[in-house]
């Protein structure tokens, strides 16, 4: 099946359901990149340049959200959220506006532009914001679900989107279904988890194909929802494999891998191995020798999952 | 010469900003006094709105982007009529709704959060934009501090504002010409303020901002003014109406002790009287 990039998708979507007339768009001059463009196409009315000025930008859509409209923000994930916390947290998040902040280009798979423009913090900034929903959608199909569950949903919202073309997954899955807040489990396995979202799900189904070559039954849950996080299908999922692997294109520091050790380290101590950017700052380069050199790759993902059960085998405590 | 009715809403205003400070022991008071005038002739004349339907959809829309002057905006809510007055008492207290900045969820009138300098005007945008998208005539005020405006934000809302015409949008500046460390032009001085916003596209009028009738004519001037917005630039004494508070900006985020609190209440007391005999 041909390759999407989530941005082209979430485009697509917004002009979809973009017949709410309470839905606006607003731009940071990067429309046809964030794909923004193809809503503007369709309804030049509700489309606002607010030009290279995103702190503005966020505080116009609060206005707007306080008047009833259901604002759509757009950048890089770099710039928003990355350049205007403290204008999502006071003006947005602090008085719980519906405003939906999109970041695109996130993660290292941006490519060519390097470490400027590469967003690995930015889960991490949302997710600590009361009242934040944070998404990560995997493909084309679930970006659009996920785009109208935000317009359903009234509060602040932020979903990151990425640049490169990713496959189409979840459209194969007959049992998947897109909901707010929970996670979906995309394959079966009992010997560990891999949780995962956004350009890392196809990583993590490759692993699990590398893992079952030697035996390993690996379970692949998607995340789309990073908050509120799906608490039962991860506690779940620690409670029947006792090993959980979090693979995210994020900083491994206050991302899903964050959030899911805050959980189990309360809730079902286990033992986990994050595979992420190890706090460390992205590069130019060709997006998927990045994915390599920064260790995203579901080789990676498969050798920290040997790693955690060669772990479990001397040190796990049994019931 | 008969005093203006609205010397007196704003002398209690100013008596109720100098209660709630002290008794909060903390809050910014100069910044609030010299607001009084400048929230009296917006809630009490210019302004489309009703205490008694404060969500009405079709009402005008005010921002208080300087938010930590919350005691003058929530003196003029509550004289106004949205809530019990009384509740000033508990400024500032676990308690209370009435929080050091200005809260949109929890009390009555609050039409936006405010309190990160450099952010109210984008919002007032936001809401003249979402006016003008639905053929409201409902129009938006937005209050700004004279050292707020070093904030690169309002500059970005201000391009943006003239940019969508927003003749529905009127911003005034409470140029009091002090902020919290001193003199706004020692600390990083945005003047000449006439000549930056008229180059940004705004209708530029100036005011007395202790004076009503000079408030009136600019808020007419700024409502016959058509495909752009206006900006007030209100001349103010930061302190007003308190003798040793005047001009002063230690009084920017301090409270008065008991002995500054009943001179300060005596003097207030004193003005109150005196207009209630006037115009009462």
């Amino acid at each position: 099946m041909e390759k999407i990039a989530t941005r082209v998708a979430y485009g697509n979507a917004l002009k979809e359901f973009g017949g709410d007339a309470r839905v606006i768009a607003l731009e940071a001059d990067l429309g046809k990149s964030t794909m923004s463009a193809t809503f503007g196409a369709a309804y030049p009315e509700r489309y606002l340049d607010m030009g290279i000025a995103e702190a503005n930008m966020i505080g116009v859509a609060a206005g707007l959200a306080t008047c009833g409209k259901i604002p759509f923000t757009h950048s890089f994930a770099i710039f928003t959220p990355g350049r205007v916390y403290d204008q999502i947290r006071n003006s947005v998040a602090y008085p719980g506006l519906n405003v939906k902040i999109v970041g695109s280009h996130a993660g290292v798979t941006v490519g060519q532009d390097g470490a400027t423009h590469q967003a690995l913090e930015d889960i991490a900034l949302m997710r600590a914001l009361p009242g934040m929903t944070v998404l990560s959608p995997a493909d084309a199909n679930e970006t659009r679900l996920a785009v109208k569950a935000m317009i359903d949903h009234t509060g602040p919202c932020y979903m990151r989107t990425g640049r490169l073309a990713v496959p189409q997954i979840t459209n194969d899955i007959p049992s998947y279904k897109f909901e707010l807040g929970k996670g979906v489990t995309l394959a079966e396995g009992g010997d560990l988890a891999i949780l995962t979202h956004g350009y890392m799900v196809a990583a993590s189904l490759a692993a699990r194909e590398m893992l079952a070559k030697r035996g390993i039954s690996a379970r692949v849950i998607n995340l789309h929802t990073i908050k509120p996080l799906d608490e039962e299908i991860v506690l779940k999922a620690a409670k029947e494999t006792r090993a959980v692997v979090i693979a995210e294109e994020h900083n491994i520091i206050g991302g899903l891998g964050s959030a899911v050790a805050e959980l189990l380290s309360e809730k079902y101590p286990t033992y986990i191995e994050r595979v992420g950017v190890k706090d460390e700052f992205g590069k130019s380069g060709d997006p998927e020798a990045l994915a390599g050199h920064f260790g995203l790759t579901a080789g990676d993902i498969s050798a920290a999952a040997e790693r955690l059960i060669a772990k479990n085998r001397c040190c796990i405590r049994l019931p | 010469m008969k005093k203006d009715k609205l010397a007196l809403t704003a002398a209690q205003i100013r008596r109720w900003v100098l209660e709630a400070v002290y008794l909060a022991k903390s809050g910014h008071i100069g910044g609030s006094l010299s607001l009084a005038e400048i929230l009296s002739v917006l809630y009490w004349e210019e302004m489309k709105v009703d205490p008694q339907n404060d969500r009405d959809p079709d009402r005008d829309r005010f921002v208080l982007s300087k938010g930590h002057c919350s005691p003058g905006l929530y003196a003029a809510l509550g004289l106004r009529g949205y809530f019990d007055i009384d509740e000033l008492n508990r400024f500032r207290t676990v308690k209370s709704n009435l929080s050091g900045h200005p809260e949109m969820n929890g009390v009555p009138g609050v039409d936006m959060s405010t309190g990160s300098l450099g952010q109210g005007l984008s919002v007032g945008v936001g809401m003249a934009i979402a006016a003008k998208l639905d053929q409201k005539d409902s129009r938006v005020f937005c209050v700004l501090g004279d050292g707020e405006i070093q904030e690169g934000q309002i500059w970005e809302a201000a391009m943006s504002a003239a940019h969508y015409k927003l003749d529905n949008l009127v911003a005034i500046l409470d140029n009091n010409n002090l902020q919290i460390s001193g003199e706004i032009d020692k600390v990083l001085n945005p003047y000449p303020l006439d000549e930056k916003f008229a180059a940004f596209g705004f209708k530029v009028i100036p005011a007395d901002g202790h004076d009503f009738d000079s408030l009136r004519a600019a808020l007419a001037k700024a409502r016959q003014t058509k495909g752009k917005p206006s900006m007030i630039l209100a001349k103010t004494v930061k302190g007003k109406g308190v003798s040793f508070m005047e001009n002063n900006y230690a009084w920017h985020g301090a409270p008065p002790n008991k002995e500054q609190y009943e001179q300060a209440a005596s003097e207030l007391d004193k003005t109150i009287a005196a207009l209630e005999k006037e115009v009462g």
